[in-house]
């Protein structure tokens, strides 16, 4: 029975993390004592669950002996501060705005909502956001967190203790938004999980195993997001957006290491039951009428995991859908890559007159894939050496070898090496 | 929780001589409403606008010697106009209160909780 212990308290720490100090910070009000309690919650269940069995709700057990634990200690600190706590444990505010209705089936309110906004408060730095939830939300330890993102410990251990110090000193409130900050706050959880799930998705099969975990946390974050504000389809977007490119995860990379473009990614690799959830989440939300930047982004990436081969990819439709990104949410990336699907639909010479205005505004001077792209489209125009000039412009301004290597294949193939 | 907004602004880009008369009236006139908006929920504790930078000058004490010297020596453009000692909720009333006030619309209006023994 203890290897079957062992793995349901591993699973409950995945699981139930976030919900327990989320819990113990809306009781306390302490960052570090919730931190310090949940821990102690997750040893205790490391030596009881074998003796004793897993509890029925083990989520329901960890935050009972969290509380009491925050209890004790609050009980033994002697200062009237510490009594004043006390009392907010024993007789918890429950929110005006949410009151309890995060409270689910297993009848514990559920706080990670407030936890997140809380988190990615804007008066907070953004790698602090990032820190802070990866920390509080997911459960990672600040070696962690520090590896992942390839700083010393010492240096992430400061920044997290500054950004909890900056809640309490400048009244950060701990709560889901009202109505009318709720849109941009809720657009700013979003982004810092598109942030993490990037974070993870850029680390190759050869970087740290935890700087590529962050994808799968990003997706376990914005797996409860979505629950928790189901009535917010950019939530539902964005959940499917990460289902969709995680699907591929496997086959980006070849056995060297190298990227493997969409065009030549072994389909059969994908991940078809991330893709089939995605796909279900997608409808779910544009069911509901109100477009978003994920949505979008979530409905273009949803074209090519469900085209059958490259061929068969709806070109236009994707094109169709970069226009409207582009009007809801213009950036000189999702210009370019509208370039790339006109092309694609209406021919290179359509999306070259595209690139060329992207060019003349120098929004993206200094990034590879516009020469790259317009190497591209000059070498299917039948204009080699002019590609190949192009290439070698984005070989010099390719940021990692394994770009530089394919673009160096590619300049090989124009004839013009 | 008190905060305290400090208003910071261009002062030459306020005195430029294309700068309006209608708009700086507009501007007065929006002080007034804000002023008179957070003194009614309570939110005001006091405030009140600097004269400029030019009227300033600073003073240190180094062992036993007083240094006077001419005006504060910023790096940025925009000076301190003004302040307001607020008391809010939380961050988020503080940050909406700051927003709607004038010099956020000019300048920069900068927000920091009171120190809390």
């Amino acid at each position: 029975m203890t290897p079957d212990a062992h793995a349901a308290v591993a699973e409950a720490f995945r699981q139930e993390w976030g919900r327990v100090v989320a819990r113990l910070i809306g009781m306390t009000g302490d960052w570090d004592l919730a931190e310090e309690c949940a821990q102690d919650a997750f040893a205790q269940a490391l030596k009881s669950w074998p003796r004793d069995g897993v509890p029925r709700r083990p989520g329901a057990w960890l935050t009972t002996v969290a509380r009491n634990r925050a209890t004790d200690r609050l009980r033994r600190g002697a200062a009237e501060t510490a009594k004043l706590k006390e009392a907010a444990v024993l007789s918890p505010a429950e929110d005006p705005v949410t009151g309890d209705g995060g409270r689910d089936d297993s009848g514990i309110p559920d706080d990670r909502l407030r936890l997140m906004f809380t988190c990615c408060h804007p008066a907070l730095p953004l790698e602090a956001r990032v820190a802070l939830t990866l920390r509080t939300l997911a459960g990672l330890t600040t070696a962690e967190i520090a590896r992942a993102f390839l700083i010393p410990e010492p240096t992430m251990a400061k920044r997290l203790v500054r950004a909890k110090h900056k809640i309490r000193d400048a009244g950060i409130p701990y709560r889901v938004p009202p109505a009318r900050l709720l849109p941009k706050r809720t657009a700013g959880v979003l982004a810092v999980l598109y942030l993490l799930f990037n974070e993870g998705y850029a680390a190759t099969a050869g970087s740290d195993i935890i700087r590529q975990g962050l994808s799968a946390e990003a997706i376990r974050l914005a797996r409860v997001l979505a629950r928790l504000m189901s009535d917010e389809p950019e939530a539902l977007g964005l959940l499917a957006l990460m289902l969709f490119h995680d699907s591929r995860r496997a086959s980006r990379t070849d056995d060297a290491g190298d990227l493997v473009t969409l065009e030549d990614q072994d389909r059969a690799g994908w991940d078809r039951r991330q893709i089939g959830e995605g796909t279900g989440l997608l409808e779910a939300a544009l069911r509901r009428g109100r477009p978003g930047a994920y949505q979008l982004q979530a409905a273009i990436a949803a074209c090519h995991a469900t085209a059958p081969d490259a061929a068969a990819t709806n070109w236009a439709r994707i094109a169709r859908l970069y226009r409207q990104l582009a009007e809801l949410a213009p950036s000189p990336v999702v210009e370019l890559n509208r370039a790339v699907a006109v092309a694609m639909a209406d021919g290179p010479a359509a999306g070259l007159e595209l690139l060329e205005a992207l060019e003349a505004s120098g929004a993206l001077a200094g990034y590879h894939l516009l020469p790259a792209t317009r190497a591209d489209l000059l070498r299917r125009l039948g204009r080699p050496g002019e590609a190949a000039a192009s290439y070698r412009q984005a070989v010099r301004l390719a940021p990692t070898d394994a770009e530089r290597r394919y673009l160096h294949r590619r300049l090989a193939e124009t004839g013009h090496a | 929780m008190k905060y305290m907004l400090i208003h910071c602004v261009d002062e030459s880009a306020e005195l430029s001589p294309d700068d309006d008369g209608r708009e700086h009236g507009s501007a007065e006139r929006s002080l007034a409403a804000w002023i008179e908006e957070m003194e009614g929920r309570g939110v005001l504790v006091h405030g009140d606008r600097l004269q400029p930078v030019a009227a300033a000058m600073t003073v240190r004490v180094r062992g036993s010697e007083v240094l006077i010297a001419d005006g504060p020596f910023a790096e940025t453009k925009e000076q301190v106009a003004g302040y307001d000692v607020i008391e809010c909720a939380d961050l988020d009333e503080a940050i909406e209160v700051a927003s709607g006030h004038p010099t956020a619309r000019i300048g920069t209006v900068e927000v920091r909780p009171l120190w809390q023994p």
